[in-house]
């Protein structure tokens, strides 16, 4: 298999290929970005960047540094006003739809003050559910993940890894369409980075929520992903979104097969040639 | 031999102690100092005990306990919330700043007269002056704990859904907890310090400050030294019991 370019259908800078989409059950797009526009003092991070994301689908967004990756998602999920531009949920607004968000710095997203499992629990407190009905999600949670840590723990009682877990889990638990993690692994070791990347696609494979994922490591965002969406930088605009077609669940295996080789030696060109600044 | 000399360690306090008890007793010996201004350590000792177990001095001591306490958990219960309020917004903070760095630099003892005023000659004026110049300290900590919350812990409970007034009660008033303890314990001891001074000096009939004076004027110098002692030894107590609270309370600070 070659590599396809599934490029999303208004891309400012490229012509729409509806018909090269990935045939998708539901490939309607999930989150549409708009004329997205934005800058810090003299630094145009965005302007007029365009962006579809398929609904269901994992994407992993990938650049150079400070190419705009956090904005991007930080934007998209509303803890940045933009500039300019429209961004909707399948035609509703971010206030319309419910979503999750995995800061990459658990020990300070997290509120440690409170036991591992009222961590869990306390987004549910802004949905009208009793007290019981909240329990009970939790309880279905942390079952359908089959988690084995002693959630009556606080988190700086815990590892790196199971406090982004439990992280993981606070923005599952309201049940979203969409999920966005900003380099969620980057501060754990190797091990449990591993680890956390086989529990994440796992939730993946088990929800099929949106995933919104920005990873500095390829590998890890070809890996996980159904499209990677490589960013070029300032201002920001999409130099390449990937399609990486290899079956799940992936493996060690997956890592060396030959279209997976493939994806990772295009991508890496793309984001070469990126660097150089060509 | 290192097992004795960690259990050594916990004595190493005693040793300052003991040597003051061992220079006072010397000074007394060779009366360093009049013996009429300078009873011995054991005379104080008595004069301590007497006084705690039955006499004037235990209810002394639980007046001053009583006053504050409650000039503490006034300026607790209006410098917490209103400190929580006014650094969740850095802009307003600045704005009131220079009034509070003006009156927290203003010698409390300076406010005695305009509060005898408004309160007249009684406990409420020392209560409330006591109270003023600790919540003032309290206000200033809680304000900047609450502007140093950590940014993340913020943004994450916004995107969660949390109003801005859940945040503030939700997270930034557990931010700034470690921080409000830095100011409970500040504002207690300067709280005592009030106390103790209004005792002294504003119409009063009972207190350590009380105490204190009425035992120099009447040359009754044990009972004096006993008075400092016991007013030093609620201090010290005050101090270790926020520490305890919040060792207990802000479980998660240090990690
Ligand atoms: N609050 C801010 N103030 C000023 N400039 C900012 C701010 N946030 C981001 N920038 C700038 O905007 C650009 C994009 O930043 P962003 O954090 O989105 O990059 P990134 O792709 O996530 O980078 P990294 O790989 O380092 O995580 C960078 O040049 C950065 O310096
Ligand atoms: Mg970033």
């Amino acid at each position: 298999m070659t590599v396809e370019k599934a490029a999303t259908a208004a891309a400012a800078n490229m012509a729409p290929l509806p018909s090269a989409a990935p045939a998708a059950p539901d490939a309607r797009p999930h989150i549409t970005v708009r004329g997205l526009s934005k800058r810090f003092g003299a630094t145009v991070v965005y302007d007029k960047f365009d962006l579809d994301i398929p609904r269901g689908r994992f994407v992993s967004v990938f650049g150079p540094n400070g190419c705009g990756k956090s904005t991007l998602i930080n934007i998209i999920a509303g803890l940045l006003p933009a500039d300019e531009g429209e961004i909707l949920f399948d035609g509703k607004t971010l206030r319309q739809t419910n979503f999750g968000y995995v800061f990459q710095n658990y020990r300070e997203a997290l509120f440690p003050w409170l036991r591992s499992i009222d961590n869990i629990r306390y987004p549910l407190k802004f949905f009208n559910l009793s007290k019981a009905e909240q329990r009970n999600r939790v309880d279905r949670l942390v079952e359908h993940l089959g988690v084995k840590i002693d959630l009556n723990r606080y988190p700086y009682q815990l590892s790196g890894g199971q406090q982004q877990l439990i992280s993981i889990m606070r923005s599952l638990v309201i049940e979203p369409e969409v999920l966005f993690l900003d380099e969620p692994f980057s501060a754990l070791d190797y091990e449990m980075t591993l680890f956390m990347r086989d529990q994440l696609q796992a939730v993946f494979l088990e929800t099929g929520t949106t995933m919104v994922f920005v990873s500095h490591d390829l590998e890890e965002a070809i890996y996980l992903a159904d499209d990677v969406l490589l960013l070029s930088r300032g201002p920001a605009r999409i130099a390449d979104y990937v399609t990486v077609r290899n079956p799940r669940p992936r493996t060690a295996e997956t890592l060396s097969d030959s279209d997976f080789v493939q994806v990772k030696a295009h991508c890496l060109d793309v984001f070469q040639r990126l660097v150089r600044g060509s | 031999m290192n097992a004795i000399r960690r259990r050594l360690g916990h004595l190493t306090p005693l040793i300052g102690v003991i040597g003051l008890l061992i220079v006072w007793q010397i000074a007394v010996w060779f009366e360093v100092v009049d013996p009429v201004l300078l009873p011995s350590p054991a005379d104080t000792f008595i004069a301590v005990w007497n006084g705690m177990t039955g006499g004037r001095l235990w209810i002394d001591f639980l007046r001053t306990v009583e006053r504050t306490s409650l000039s503490i958990a006034y300026a607790a219960a209006i410098a917490i919330p209103l400190g929580t309020l006014l650094g969740s917004s850095t802009a307003v903070y600045r704005s009131v700043e220079f009034v509070v760095d003006f009156f927290r630099s203003t010698p409390a003892s300076a406010l005695f007269p305009l509060f005898l005023v408004i309160f007249g000659v009684g406990d409420n004026t020392k209560i409330m002056v006591a109270a003023f110049g600790a919540s003032l300290v309290i206000l200033f900590n809680v304000a900047y704990g609450v502007m140093n919350a950590r940014k993340t812990r913020l943004l994450a409970a916004k995107v969660m859904g949390a109003s801005k007034m859940r945040v503030l009660t939700d997270v930034m008033l557990f931010e700034s907890m470690p921080q409000t303890f830095i100011g409970l314990r500040n504002g207690v001891s300067l709280a005592l310090v009030i106390v103790i001074v209004a005792e002294m000096f504003i119409g009063s009939v009972d207190g350590l400050g009380y105490s204190v004076l009425d035992s120099q004027m009447l040359f009754e110098m044990p009972d004096m030294y006993a008075a400092i002692f016991v007013a030093g030894a609620l201090g010290y107590g005050f101090n270790l019991l926020f520490l305890v609270i919040e060792k207990r309370f802000v479980h998660w600070s240090g990690h």
